[in-house]
């Protein structure tokens, strides 16, 4: 049976949560900037925004896993800025982590009770937990094999064993981190059956998404956060997906006659009924202005060959059972197309494969015709593919190597004459691309583990932007970038593009896709689910097919 | 000889038994147990001296077991307190107990070599059936490794080792203490191999330099072949003592040669590992220093 | 604004060079003091005795010169396969294989030839022997993801106990012993052949053998596209997988190339000092060239070094067996290795050195130690 909490669980007046002036900062990084809370007890409520926006961040301050640098946190009217975990655990507050915590050679039972196990002498009394459990999953509705083994599990069961997990500790109020994120369309519904049933049972649920199509029969109040801050919270049955939109992204940003933004991004909107902010400054760390894309260039020649042809990719993931489904897409010289979408519609996978990292189950991927599926990485470099990896540290260099060393990654042979690496023309390659690429400090031998993110992500640019490349695979290319890094990159991109080039870009931030594309295909569900050429893209548009709003 | 076979074969099982239930336990808790080797020679030369000054098999068990324990927690605090590389952390542990038992070795009994004969729990032919099955360290050895197949999967303790050993982070989200579990695992694996090398040195009534002979080693192959589950390294270890103990019967034919005979436990490991006998898939965060 | 904020130092790189060394050193020290006092001796005239012993007369420099090259070899062996982030626990079997083959080699030479055909002939195949015992812990690595640590322990003892069995089951064996007929025509020179001041010792020539493959290891692993790609593939898997470098191949490679340096060590003794094979007479030298390795920081000159170092405590602890076991030597080398595997970032917080400001503290990727990936079943690489 759950555990007593100490505090009580619902007060006749007041809200389950409070949450006001959130503050909080990794370093240089201000995850929450103003950011508020107010949750009914008894409901369920969504607290919605981009990726960056802060919304993971605002609950774990809540679940009690940061303390916030500035504001309060009243939960059941009890001020508790700052609580642990455990003290919010005992108070009746669980958190359900996007990333499951759960030992997957052990059955569902004893996940459920690990570190509170029933004991009956020395024994582990097995058959207690798996009865204690099986009687919370009928009170709860959560259906649950309490003897099966957590890695035979789907998805969506092993969530509903973290929601068990939670319940089994008495949590009143549920906090779920992106949920749906790795759920198919049939088990995001059996989610919502499953929170509908608990919040019957009077319990509190908090989730955060950026889903919103399901959001509207579900939930009974939305917050909306961005750039770390609460723009929005609005009543469900009384605004529309493409209002939450809107407030999630921000209004189009206006230009002046030289092609530069005026002013910041404004935010909210008069439709909803909500908060209106005042306009807000917009260049924090997550969230640029970047430069319009160029204006008076024509338009890439369409040829018959496209420099990359994607046909029918099947791929697998380690989630869902596809991460990529079908999907096609074609890319022609002197062309970027921007794939934008909200992280973990398979983009990572899509990119993967055609750098090679990653096996296709079914489908093809061509390079001006030759059929380059079944190639191993080596040989898709020589012809011409060449990929900035979303994680530099992992896959983009090797930290430990000299800026030169890293500059050759790749195409050391060219640098080698019978075995021996030539130092000399090693040396003046990397002086000749520090110097293209602005590489700061300019020291060829210093370790790339020295420099700054944004001169990290140059030496890889520098190195996969060669005089001779045929398709780039540009991955969050500017991601944890300085902002005079960012535009530099932006401009060899465009150069790159003007030379005939062909770049396929995936990025989470759409004004960059904005910025750069000439077309934008937007992936949702491991599918293209929407292509359209730039001119006739903008924020507001793209945003309902990001989220899957736009049926 | 049917009989002097099975008899031979639970009498070199024994000490395997005792090592491999000390490897899986803290193999599961997520410990490489290399040291295997190191914990079963010092509970040898702590029997020897225990039964030495002390007079009796008891005492030199209680020292043996002593000395385990001690050396567990020497192993325990360089791999999970200070998180040193367990592989480097337990070739150490293995040279410094053979160079420690050597050195005190002359201390004690100013020999390099070998012991003074000391009391065993058997009397002069024990050897023979009716003192080994009068040994008590036989029926434990037998008994040891059931025993831990309930510790591992009936007890409580057994579940928070299994899941610090597949996935730290959450047993520690749920504040099971990750240190504390692998800090009591390897310490009583210790004491366990040690058990290993108190039957050798009281059974043989005397300590020898280096008397283990790679004992450790074989219960780790035993571990591996056996999957990490108690009951099947249990079956590994007799299939190893039997194909010992069959050796010993042939010897005089000369039908196999006994350096073929002590690579069997090996070569079974090697093919393991090429994955030829099912997918041997160790627990998850086995060897890892921040975990 | 942006001028790349510089977060590791000289300063910093020194401190991961050096301190756990000294750490261990230390240690050695001291736990060197309690085992010295527990004999009742006076630590002083101990170590003064190991240096009088060692460094002190013409023989003992020589017989230091003879473990090291051994050593150098084996520490070599591990230090490649370190670098290429596999963990070679079997250099003790490699060296034999190696010792074993170059002994098969001298004796199919017809005497007639000498020892310019001869030593060389003897050296390739020592390397061919150990890279036949290196090539399948590797294979098991590359295809189907075993860990080498195991693999390799598994293979040592029964490489060990094959070359056991040929020695003992007699046809190559000179009665009544188990080592194989002596070949003096393929036997390198004794220092004292030259150097009048070496007599008596088992320095020999080979010294310049182990010299010459340091600074060709040091040249391959600096030097050449092949070391480029072994490093890369030791310090970042999956960034080197993204250059188009083939990993499991890599590890092959690595695994084999760590096995014939092993093998030739084994030429010291096979054909330096006895001129034939002696079944056993690695007597540890493989399982000490990981330590030699870790103290020497995986690099081919830290390696010398640390050979040195360790050559020293050895060939020491015969000079003192009359005031102190010589034993204590083995147990002090396992102390230094526990002591250096458990310094490292423990150590700096200990003695309060922090991180420089600004830099979230980025684990420094090891070269230098085993990496976490050593041993490890699986890696984030496909493959």
């Amino acid at each position: 049976m759950p555990r007593h909490a100490a505090t009580p669980r619902t007060t006749a007046a007041g809200p389950a949560v409070r949450m006001t002036g959130i503050v909080k900062r990794f370093g240089a990084v201000t995850a929450n900037a103003d950011a508020s809370l107010v949750v009914t007890p008894g409901e369920i409520h969504a607290v919605v925004g981009e990726n960056g926006a802060g919304k993971s961040t605002l609950l774990r301050v809540l679940s009690g896993m940061f303390t916030p640098d500035a504001g309060t946190v009243e939960v059941f009217g009890r001020d508790v800025t700052g609580w642990s975990t455990a003290q919010a655990i005992a108070a009746g507050v669980g958190m359900v982590h996007q990333h499951f915590m759960l030992v997957p050679t052990l059955t569902v039972a004893e996940n459920v009770v690990l570190g509170i196990e029933p004991t009956s002498g020395l024994r582990f009394d097995r058959a207690q937990a798996e009865r204690r459990l099986a009687e919370l999953a009928r009170t709860s509705g959560l259906a649950c094999e309490p003897g099966r083994l957590v890695r035979d599990l789907s998805v969506g069961e092993a969530q509903r064993v973290e929601i068990l997990k939670t319940l089994y500790r008495g949590a009143r109020l549920l906090i779920l981190d992106e949920p749906t994120a790795v759920l198919s369309p049939p088990e995001v519904d059996e989610l919502w059956r499953v929170l509908r049933t608990l919040r019957d049972g009077g319990a509190t649920v908090v989730l955060v998404t950026h889903k919103l199509d399901e959001l509207m029969d579900v939930t009974d109040h939305i917050t909306v956060m961005r750039a770390g801050r609460t723009v929005g919270a609005l009543v469900t049955r009384r605004t529309t997906p493409a209002a939450i939109a809107t407030a999630m992204v921000g209004r189009a940003v206006a230009l002046d006659a030289s092609g530069m933004p005026i002013g910041a991004a404004v935010s909210g909107t008069d439709d909803a009924e909500g908060t209106r902010d005042a306009a807000t400054t917009a260049t924090t760390a997550t969230h640029h202005v970047f430069r319009a894309p160029d204006v008076g260039v024509p338009t890439p020649a369409y040829s018959d060959t496209p420099r990359l042809a994607l046909e029918e990719l099947v791929i697998a993931g380690t989630r869902r059972a596809r991460a990529v489904d079908a999907l096609s897409l074609r890319v022609q010289p002197g062309e970027i197309v921007g794939i934008a979408g909200v992280e973990g519609n398979g983009q990572t996978e899509l990119v993967e494969a055609i750098a090679g990292l990653r096996e296709v189950e079914r489908g093809r991927i061509l390079v001006d015709g030759t059929d380059v599926t079944r190639f191993p990485v080596g040989k898709r470099l020589r012809h011409g593919i060449t990929h900035i990896p979303e994680d530099r540290h992992a896959r983009g260099l090797v930290l430990d190597y000299s800026i030169a060393e890293n500059l050759i990654l790749g195409r050391q042979r060219h640098f080698a004459r019978s075995g021996r690496i030539d130092r000399r023309r090693v040396r003046q390659f990397a002086e000749e691309r520090i110097a293209a690429f602005d590489i700061r400090p300019a020291d060829p031998d210093l370790p790339a583990r020295a420099l700054s993110g944004g001169n990290q992500q140059k030496i890889v640019v520098a190195r996969e932007m060669p005089a001779d490349f045929r398709v780039l695979l540009a991955s969050q290319p500017t991601r944890g970038v300085d902002v005079g890094a960012i535009e530099f990159i932006h401009d060899q991109l465009r150069a790159a593009r003007r030379a005939g080039k062909a770049i396929l870009l995936v990025s989470a931030e759409l004004n960059e896709i904005l910025a750069l594309s000439d077309r934008i295909a937007v992936m949702y569900g491991g599918r293209i689910v929407h292509v359209v050429p730039r001119a006739e893209a903008s924020e507001e548009s793209l945003g309902p097919w990001m989220t899957g709003a736009a049926a | 000889m049917i009989g002097a076979i099975l008899l031979q074969t639970l009498r070199i099982a024994v000490p395997y038994l005792f090592a491999a239930s000390g490897g899986v336990l803290a193999e599961r808790a997520g410990i490489v147990s290399l040291a295997l080797e190191g914990f079963m020679l010092g509970g040898a030369f702590g029997a020897t001296l225990g039964a030495y000054y002390g007079g009796s098999a008891w005492a030199g068990l209680a020292a043996g077991i002593a000395a385990g324990l001690l050396l567990g927690a020497i192993h325990a605090l360089a791999c999970v307190r200070f998180g040193a590389n367990q592989i480097v952390a337990g070739v150490a542990l293995n040279l410094m107990v053979v160079g420690l038992t050597r050195f005190f070795l002359r201390l004690a009994f100013g020999s390099s070599s070998n012991s003074p004969r000391v009391a065993g729990f058997g009397g002069e032919g024990s050897a023979g059936a009716l003192a080994t099955f009068a040994n008590p360290l036989l029926w434990l050895g037998l008994a040891v490794m059931p025993v831990l197949a309930f510790v591992v999967m009936r007890t409580r303790f057994g579940l928070r080792v299994r899941a610090v050993g597949e996935k730290p982070e959450a047993a520690e989200s749920l504040g099971v203490r990750v240190n504390g579990v692998r800090w009591l695992a390897v310490v009583t694996s210790g004491g366990l191999a040690a058990l290993g090398g108190c039957w050798l040195a009281l059974d043989q009534h005397q300590f020898t330099d280096q008397m283990t002979a790679g004992r450790g080693f074989i219960a780790l192959a035993a571990v591996i072949f056996g999957r990490w589950e108690p009951v099947r390294a249990g079956v590994a270890c007799l299939l190893f003592a039997f194909a010992e103990a069959l050796q010993i019967q042939v010897q005089g034919t000369n039908a196999i040669p006994s350096q073929f005979v002590a690579m069997i436990p090996y070569v079974l490991t090697l093919v393991a590992l090429a994955g030829l006998v099912g997918r041997s898939v160790p627990p998850a965060a086995l060897g890892r220093s921040d975990g | 604004m942006d001028d790349g904020r510089r977060r590791m130092t000289g300063r910093r790189a020194l401190d991961e060079a050096i301190l756990p060394t000294l750490t261990a050193l230390l240690v050695a020290l001291v736990a060197g003091d309690l085992l010295i006092l527990s004999y009742g001796q006076a630590p002083g005239a101990v170590w003064r005795l190991m240096l009088d012993g060692t460094w002190g007369n013409a023989y003992g420099i020589g017989q230091v010169l003879y473990k090291a090259t051994t050593l150098t070899c084996t520490g070599l062996a591990v230090a490649v396969g370190l670098r290429a982030g596999l963990f070679n626990i079997g250099a003790e079997s490699q060296l034999a294989a190696g010792g074993f083959c170059a002994a098969m080699m001298a004796l199919l030479v017809p005497p007639a030839f000498g020892p310019i055909v001869a030593v060389p002939l003897c050296i390739v195949a020592a390397a061919l022997g150990g890279a036949a015992v290196g090539f399948v812990p590797g294979l098991l690595r590359a295809r189907f993801g075993a860990h080498e640590v195991i693999a390799t322990i598994m293979l040592n003892f029964v490489v060990l106990a094959l070359l056991n069995w040929v020695m003992a089951s007699g046809g190559l064996a000179v009665p009544e012993t188990l080592h194989t007929r002596a070949t003096p025509h393929a036997a390198v020179p004794r220092l004292a052949s030259v150097f009048d001041a070496f007599h008596g010792s088992a320095a020999n020539f080979t010294i310049v053998v182990a010299v010459l493959l340091t600074l060709v290891i040091a040249w391959l692993l600096f030097r050449t596209r092949l070391g480029y790609e072994l490093r890369a593939v030791g310090l970042q898997p999956a960034a080197a997988e993204n250059g188009g470098i083939r990993v499991p191949r890599t590890w092959l490679v690595a695994m084999v190339l760590s096995g014939a340096i092993a093998g030739i060590g084994g030429t010291n003794f096979v054909l330096g000092y006895k001129t034939y094979y002696e079944d056993g007479f690695a007597g540890g030298a493989g399982f000490l060239g990981i330590a030699v390795t870790l103290v020497g920081r995986n690099h081919p000159l830290g390696v010398v070094l640390a050979a040195l170092f360790f050559a020293t405590l050895s060939q020491g602890g015969l000079a003192i067996h009359a005031l102190v076991p010589k034993q204590m030597v083995e147990v002090l080398e396992g102390v230094v290795i526990l002591a250096v595997a458990t310094s490292g970032h423990r150590v700096r917080r200990l003695l309060r050195m922090r991180p420089r400001t600004g830099a979230p503290a980025a684990p420094v990727a090891a070269p230098v130690t085993p990496p976490a990936t050593a041993g490890a079943a699986s890696t984030t690489v496909r493959g």
